[in-house]
């Protein structure tokens, strides 16, 4: 059926870009200007007078390193969350009787807590395993907070295998963990991969963990380190904003390659 | 059949219990204490309690929870709904400024609160340059109102694209057909908004209700960077008042008391809305996750 063009939503789409568009514009364009030319035009002002040398005196302050940080912990919150993560599906999906329920029901409660809510005895128990101001101190926590919704998708994932093809392994007496092997994680990858962006963005988003359970700058991540800039750079805004957009280019990296997964690891529990 | 057994969840429901439940009856147990986060902590009974229900401070902090929240929902809901069902269409040049829209979640809560606290800064940001847009009152940050405008229009440029994908894969989801029968029954565009889209996406507002709740009422990162609490304490909300309490002041005991307080909120209204989206029903709804 052919509908004639809905000029409303037209102009609200156009006045939206520009709410997105204008301080993006206002970022980028700050990060490429000196500092005297920002005093002078301030945000946005026309892109002329332009220097990369805010992202030298970034990179020379050390936030590459703060990247490697983060990406660091990235990936072994998703390691983490994945090898706990589908074993607690598989037995959910899989297991008989009233474990496999109360367990996920444990998750489901779980993913109710808050992590600033707890963050006290988190900080005592990051204490006591002597892991303070270490990359685990922000790891173990993110991965366990990450854990409520994988287990979601990945359980959610899992039914979708049809239950003639565990009956058919069954017949060539396959064990659980052969099941899981060369049936269940083969025809899950879908829910694999979402968990896995989202882990990873849980990760990269954090700002918390990394506050409270580091300190020195050995171990500092991307968020903290972004943190530690406003007060060290002080009034040089161009170079804070040049880290802004600096931080962002990992992500901007897996957006443009891996779009569907992002976009699927956003969403989390709220992609169904 | 072989089934897997609940050995298999163990491992995954010792770490879970260890960083996860233990700090929360850890929490309520603290609340109990008094601790300098240096020493061991002293049980104290009632005292930090008492001293919650008495404390002005904590109240305010909970009315500001309260408004930040609502003015959140009150601005984010409709404009991602309507984002969500125009971007669900599937000619080009929605698809493209959909891509745009996107932009906002490539940036960390942290890095978009420290961005738009210089783009909004009234010495040197864009108030600094065009006064006249905000009618002359340049410091934002200078009233409550101002602060509280601010943090509902921060947490609004990031997190609709958000709840924007959330309504558009519900949109997308709805029969053609309706629309169809709808159209031939003379109804047009706002009807069949009203009496078609918005009944069929009552799963995703309540999906998407369940994300702005829980985050409101742990939205930290961005009050620490935007307003820092203030001016003042006027937009000291529950999680930074916890925090400053117990990680800047060190009294750990009264901060846990003001964290389970949170914990109580968040967990309660949390478990109302997954009870409202049958999320705990195994079956059925969880299909096609």
């Amino acid at each position: 059926m052919k509908q004639r063009p809905n000029y409303a939503a037209g102009v609200a789409a156009v006045t939206w870009l520009l709410i997105i568009g204008v301080p993006l514009y206002a970022l980028i364009n700050t990060s490429l200007h000196g500092e005297s030319v920002y005093a002078d035009g301030g945000p946005l002002s026309a892109p002329t007078h332009l220097t990369t040398v805010n992202f030298g005196t970034v990179v020379s302050s050390g936030f590459l390193r703060d990247i490697g940080n983060t990406v660091v912990v990235a990936a072994m919150t998703v390691v983490i969350v994945l090898l706990f993560g589908v074993p607690i599906s598989y037995a959910v999906v899989r297991g008989r009787g009233w474990t496999s329920s109360a367990v996920f029901r444990v998750f489901l409660l779980g993913l109710a807590i808050p992590a600033q809510a707890v963050i006290i005895p988190l900080f005592l128990i990051i204490n006591h395993l002597g892991l303070y101001d270490t990359l685990w101190a922000i790891i173990l926590p993110t991965a366990a907070f990450a854990l409520p919704v994988s287990v979601l998708v990945l359980s959610g994932g899992m039914r979708d295998i049809s239950g003639s093809l565990y009956e058919a392994m069954a017949l060539d007496g396959a064990s659980p963990a052969r099941v899981l092997i060369q049936l269940v994680i083969p025809l899950s990858r879908g829910a694999i991969a979402t968990t896995a962006v989202f882990a990873a963005l849980q990760a990269w988003n954090g700002f918390l963990f990394p506050l409270i359970m580091t300190q020195s700058g050995s171990d500092k991540v991307v968020t903290l380190g972004l943190y530690n800039f406003v007060s060290e750079y002080g009034a040089n805004v161009p170079a804070l904003l040049a880290a802004v957009l600096l931080s962002a280019v990992p992500i901007l990296i897996v957006y443009l390659f891996a779009r569907r997964y992002l976009v699927m690891g956003l969403m989390g529990a709220g992609g169904k | 059949m072989e089934r897997p057994g609940a050995a298999w969840a163990a491992p995954g429901l010792a770490f879970f219990f260890v960083f996860a439940l233990l700090p929360m009856a850890g929490v309520v147990y603290l609340s109990f204490t008094s601790w300098d986060g240096l020493t061991s902590p002293k049980f104290t009974g009632l005292s930090n309690w008492n001293q919650f229900l008495s404390d002005g401070a904590v109240w305010q902090s909970t009315l500001l929870t309260g408004i930040l929240l609502v003015g959140n929902m009150l601005v984010q809901a409709p404009l991602s709904i309507l984002l969500g069902v125009w971007s669900a269409g599937y000619q080009r040049n929605r698809a493209v400024l959909s891509a745009v829209f996107f932009l906002p979640l490539l940036f960390s809560t942290a890095a978009t609160s420290i961005m738009w606290r210089q783009l909004l800064d009234p010495n040197f940001g864009v108030p600094s340059k065009l006064g006249w847009l905000l009618g002359g009152n340049a410091n934002l940050f200078g009233s409550q109102w101002g602060a509280i405008t601010s943090l509902v229009l921060v947490t609004s440029w990031q997190y609709i694209p958000f709840h924007t994908l959330i309504y558009q894969g519900a949109a997308r989801s709805i029969p053609e057909t309706l629309y169809q029968a709808a159209a031939i029954d003379g109804a047009g565009r706002v009807r069949q908004f009203i009496h078609i889209t918005l009944p069929q996406l009552r799963n995703a507002i309540i999906t998407s209700s369940t994300f702005m709740v829980v985050g409101g009422l742990t939205a930290f990162d961005i009050v620490l960077l935007l307003t820092d609490g203030g001016p003042g304490t006027d937009t000291a909300i529950l999680p930074f008042k916890m925090y400053q309490t117990a990680f800047q002041t060190y009294d750990f005991g009264y901060g846990s008391a003001i964290a389970s307080f949170l914990l109580l909120v968040a967990t309660g209204i949390s478990l109302l809305l997954v009870k409202a989206s049958g999320y705990d029903k195994m079956t059925s709804t969880m299909e096609g996750l």
